[in-house]
């Protein structure tokens, strides 16, 4: 019955209520949103880079090559030399290595050239169909599938650069043999192929294009590094000779091989090696700045709402105390006035944190649809942190207690014959 | 049945208190009167266990109030006790049903509806039931007030000025109503007043000077 009259009360000032409730609610929602992108984004990161010690890529941004090869986020840095990476690749301190080129998208998802070893260091599975085997065959991740509605059997023409808008290679057609089960990492929004693939795609379009200026920079490149592989291997031909990849994700079976080749790689050759653990680090800390601003900025929020609430009570109190007289020479005690007054506070905090959960997950909703478009990053709104959220569950109450701890007890040692000969 | 012995209070060194006896066996009706400032309210917060007096006795049902500690005296007062107050006090926020079902569980800790509504419906009240308290007006707010004193079956009512804010016609009718009320169920009424109007309708009264 006090838990009732708590309840009415709740909704008999409704004004009063509102603005709490809405304090409340913008707080939680932004601390739960929070909780769940820095998990979810960190969860991402970390699954994707399992296993890369090292990144070989072009000579630039560390943090550029690690996004572009092991995200798919960023531009790549640039190109580097297949027979160069080559040489890397086949150390013996080298446990495996997945070489990527990139060069076209379908609709805005990557066609990345690689290997067989790429689903192999994922640990990625084959739902439906095989592995690409010959040229200009591909398999889809399960987002793509999902979203564009890909089958096997599927062809498609792709779009030079990473974005939508690029010229099409409309000369040869990609046939979709096969794809992946989710997994949750990267690989769900991309389509593989073999490397061949990607550079027969290119060469091809540099011979009807041979007047372009690209091309001809190209030509020149290539006929630059036939020259001084001639010098070198006169007998054997190397079929990669001149051909170019974006990076290679490498796993190493020595400490100190991923401790030095991050010096001596650009120290004696054209590329560099980033390790994906510090740069994710890195990454991870100027994000921190941000997300523990926002944190600090959605604790102020609850903290505000929980002066509202004291407010609220405290205001009501001059006009309540005869409810509360009432409610004594009716037979009530001191502690159900007490009760009574951090039950209303209790009942507006968890209606606030509920709403503030629901909010939360309709605002990552959008979010993720719209990272979704612009990263092909997706973040899970029903995802539920027991362990965070009732963390928040806690601190919300604690506000809500601490905020009508002074009304209660106000409302405790009310002297009722005092309130009833005044009125 | 109330009785009280040399009851006195004080609020300050200067203002005492010395009520005199009083004795209203069950379904009797006592009336007591006195200006301003004669301690009525007070001797009222005094049997109804607000107060503590400075000395004497105060005994309801054969149960020495003083005797009892603060938790018991609040149980008591809801059970036995039944207050009407001079201006209508309500939980704003719950139907009339509602604030008069209150009382009786917060005393007996179970809801008597029924006999809620059978109180209403005696008081003429039948149609408000769901309605606010702030929706009716002020003789029926009042009438409230009285099914909400007698719902736990009262040894004893106590009303503050139960007439005050009537006008001349309401006035007798509460204050016969609730005299009707106090012998159909058997409960000691104690009326304190300045109303004038009342002192022709009761035979046991006494004057606070």
């Amino acid at each position: 019955m006090i838990s009732k009259i708590a309840w009415k009360n709740t909704w008999f000032k409704p004004l009063n209520t509102f603005l709490s409730i809405i304090l409340l609610t913008a707080s939680v929602s932004i601390i739960s949103i929070l909780i769940l992108l820095q998990k979810q984004f960190e969860e991402k990161f970390s699954s994707s880079m399992d296993n890369i010690d090292l990144v070989l890529g072009a000579k630039g941004s560390p943090l550029q090559l690690i996004l572009s090869s092991v995200y798919q986020i960023d531009a790549p840095p640039g190109n580097i030399s297949y027979t160069e990476a080559e040489a890397w690749m086949n150390k013996p301190m080298v446990e495996s290595a997945v070489p990527l080129a990139y060069g076209d998208n379908y609709l805005g998802y990557k066609i990345v050239g690689t290997t067989d070893n790429y689903t192999k260091h994922f640990g990625l599975k084959i739902q439906q169909g095989t592995l690409f085997a010959k040229d200009f065959e591909v398999v889809v991740g399960s987002n793509i599938a999902a979203n564009i509605g890909l089958k096997i059997g599927d062809t498609f023409f792709g779009t030079h650069g990473d974005v939508e808008e690029g010229e099409v290679h409309d000369h040869h057609a990609y046939k979709v043999v096969g794809i992946l089960a989710a997994s949750g990492k990267v690989a769900d929004q991309l389509i593989l192929t073999n490397i061949e693939s990607v550079w027969h795609m290119h060469d091809h379009g540099h011979e009807h294009e041979g007047n372009s200026e690209e091309a001809h920079n190209h030509s020149a490149d290539e006929a630059h590094v036939h020259a001084e592989g001639e010098e070198h291997h006169h007998e054997e031909i190397n079929p990669h000779e001149g051909k170019e990849i974006t990076a290679v994700l490498l796993k190493l079976r020595n400490n100190m091989a991923k401790m030095t080749w991050p010096r001596i790689i650009p120290q004696n050759t054209e590329m560099q090696a980033a390790s994906p653990a510090l740069e994710v680090n890195r990454l991870f800390a100027l994000f921190g700045v941000g997300i523990s601003a926002l944190t600090y900025l959605a604790y102020g929020i609850m903290f505000i709402s929980g002066i509202s609430i004291f407010v609220a009570l405290y205001n009501t109190l001059k006009e309540r105390r005869y409810e509360f007289a009432l409610l004594r020479i009716t037979g009530a005690t001191k502690f159900q006035l007490l009760w009574l007054v951090l039950l209303e506070s209790i009942f507006l905090c968890t209606i606030g944190f509920i709403l503030g959960i629901v909010f939360g997950r309709i605002g990552l909703y959008f979010l993720s649809v719209s990272s979704q478009e612009e990263f092909k990053m997706a973040f899970d709104p029903f995802e539920f942190l027991w362990k965070e959220e009732g963390m928040l569950f806690l601190a919300t109450l604690t506000v809500g207690i601490v905020a009508a701890i002074i009304p209660a007890i106000k409302a405790y040692s009310l002297n009722i014959s005092k309130t009833l000969a005044n009125a | 049945m109330i009785k009280t012995q040399n009851v006195t209070f004080s609020y300050s060194a200067t203002q005492k208190f010395h009520f005199p006896d009083i004795d209203c066996p069950n379904g009797q009706t006592l009336l007591v009167t006195g200006n301003s400032g004669t301690g009525k309210t007070t001797l009222l917060h005094l049997l109804g266990g607000l107060l503590q007096p400075t000395a004497g006795n105060i005994t309801i049902n054969n149960q020495d109030i003083l005797q009892l500690n603060a938790a018991k005296l609040d149980a008591f007062r809801g059970q036995s006790i039944g207050m009407i107050l001079q201006k209508s006090f309500f939980i704003e926020a719950l139907s009339v049903l509602d604030n008069v079902v209150l009382a009786s569980w917060i005393a007996k800790k179970s809801k008597a509806k029924e006999k809620a509504l059978s109180i209403l419906d005696n008081l003429g009240l039948k149609d408000h039931v769901h309605k606010l308290p702030s929706q009716l007006s002020i003789g029926q707010q009042q009438r409230v007030n009285i099914a909400r004193a007698l719902i736990n079956n009262p040894s004893v009512i106590l009303a503050d000025e139960p007439t005050s804010s009537l006008d001349d016609e309401n006035a007798l009718i509460v204050a016969r109503l609730l005299s009707d009320l106090a012998k159909e169920y058997q409960s000691s009424l104690i009326i304190v007043t300045h109303d004038q109007r009342l002192k022709s309708l009761f035979n046991h009264q006494i004057t606070l000077s």
